[in-house]
């Protein structure tokens, strides 16, 4: 097991982040941001709490998507969905999409097909925390990146979050 | 985390996790159900086919939009427009059917047990829609999502299920239920109506006097007198049975609380239900109803897994 990020890395790369995604979207009225559930979401949680605090809180449209309908491997395993919350609309928006470890990409091609049920928006953006990078299946990359590491398939990436699993860091197992 | 059952015929094969997972994916279902498009693709490459052996409105519309926002291609068969009019079985029918390549059936038959039956014969996820006065899961677990949507929480509840007990397959689906999930259930009716022994079989209470009974619910699910399926007289008339057993908007003030009403349908106006309690800020009936779409789409979904491709 070997420690990518400890937690005052992951503290500084969410506020990298946060600020980088601001820097190309400083209109808010135009952007919405949507984590991915079930772990995308703490990503997003921290880096929406960043951001409230650089501009005016309300202008900040914050969703969490589920996209466990729209896998492409539902004929192998039936998965148990989680809550989508997406309390405005993305037609026309800027939609920045936030997940915590970009490996396949096969959880963002649901993800833009799960996000165009909701309306045609007019750009959609892609932040990951961790981009496995060499190890993508489908042509997706990612826009914002906190790190990316080299690893190989049989290896794993883990976050910790402090909420869920009582301390705060990036592992390769 | 998975179903425990292949088919489900009934809530009495399944576990409590297996009815917590159905209603907290219906959750789910319910908000795609809110969006702009509402469909996904999880089921594209499943065939269902709807048996429908006995009348249905509510069950049969409610299984098929469910089917196709799941992006399921379906087919519907009624009994009275089909070769089982010239006698064919029903296990020819559906083997008849399944050979054209359907991976589910939905179905509702009049024999209590038919879709048990089936399951033993045929490979295809069965779906029980109403077997005679057995069982109708999917109205029960309807029932269960729309009281926990609407106060929170079913362990604890108080839920009294009135009316035509003994020929309900609502009411044993929601007794069976309710039980699982830790609710306190009674049924009331006339003497008549209501089964000998189901106080000791299900641990339930019995309540002959619907005055009582409401005082004490939190729910009251108000069933139909079943005319179709009774062959003896079982009450004197139905303005009698309405007389001691109707519910209407003067009683329920009379009470010292507000209850749910809730009623699976079609309902007698009149005779169980009054159109003043029915159509009441009280009554949640056609919540169930809209519900009823999101609850069969989960177990629709959940009951699909496991059908990897083959070259």
């Amino acid at each position: 097991m070997k420690t990518i990020l400890n937690e005052q890395q992951l503290a500084i790369i969410i506020r990298r982040l946060s600020h980088q995604v601001l820097e190309n979207n400083i209109n808010l009225d135009n952007t919405v941001f949507i984590g991915i559930q079930p772990r995308g979401i703490f990503v997003s949680d921290q880096m929406i709490q960043v951001i409230r605090q650089l501009v005016s809180p309300e202008k900040v449209q914050y969703g969490k998507l589920d996209i466990t309908f729209y896998r492409d491997d539902v004929r192998n395993q039936i998965h148990v969905p989680n809550q989508t919350d997406i309390p405005f609309s993305i037609e026309g928006k800027n939609v920045v999409l936030i997940d915590d470890v970009l490996y396949t990409g096969r959880t963002i091609r649901a993800a833009l097909d799960a996000l165009l049920d909701f309306g045609r928006p007019a750009k959609v953006e892609l932040c990951v925390l961790i981009d496995r990078r060499f190890s993508r299946e489908l042509p997706i990359q990612p826009d914002y990146t906190g790190r990316s590491i080299d690893s190989i398939i049989s290896q794993k990436v883990k976050v910790f979050w402090k909420e869920r699993d009582g301390k705060e860091e990036v592992v390769l197992l | 985390m998975q179903l425990s059952v292949k088919h489900l015929l009934g809530i009495r094969d399944l576990t409590r996790q297996d009815i917590q997972i159905i209603l907290d994916t219906a959750t789910q279902f319910k908000e795609v159900l809110q969006r702009p498009i509402k469909k996904v693709p999880s089921l594209r490459d499943v065939t269902i086919v709807n048996l429908f052996f006995e009348n249905s409105t509510r069950t049969r519309i409610s299984f098929e939009l469910a089917e196709k926002r799941l992006s399921a291609d379906s087919i519907n068969f009624t009994a009275s427009a089909s070769s089982v009019s010239k006698g064919e079985t029903l296990l020819d029918t559906v083997n008849n059917i399944l050979s054209m390549k359907v991976d589910m059936v939905v179905m509702r038959h009049s024999a209590s047990g038919a879709p048990h039956f089936l399951a033993k014969h045929i490979p295809a996820a069965i779906v029980n829609a109403g077997d005679g006065i057995n069982e109708h899961p999917t109205q029960g677990l309807l029932d269960a999502f729309s009281m926990r949507e609407k106060l929170g929480r079913l362990e604890g509840l108080k839920v009294a299920i009135i009316g035509d007990i003994m020929h309900s397959r609502v009411a044993m689906s929601n007794i069976y239920l309710l039980k699982k999930m830790g609710a306190e259930v009674m049924v009331a009716g006339p003497p008549t109506l209501i089964p000998k022994y189901i106080q000791e079989a299900f641990d339930i209470r019995v309540e002959y006097n619907l005055k009582k009974a409401l005082q004490w619910c939190d729910v009251a699910n108000v069933l139909r007198i079943q005319l179709e399926r009774q062959n003896q007289v079982l009450f004197s008339s139905l303005r009698e049975y309405s007389l001691a057993y109707g519910i209407n908007k003067r009683l329920l003030d009379s009470l010292d609380k507000k209850i749910v009403i809730m009623h699976p349908g079609p309902i007698n106006r009149g005779v169980e239900l009054d159109s003043d309690a029915a159509d009441s800020a009280q009554s949640i009936i056609l919540n169930q109803v809209e519900n009823g779409v999101a609850v069969r789409m989960a177990a629709l979904y959940l009951l699909s897994g496991g059908r990897e491709m083959t070259n």
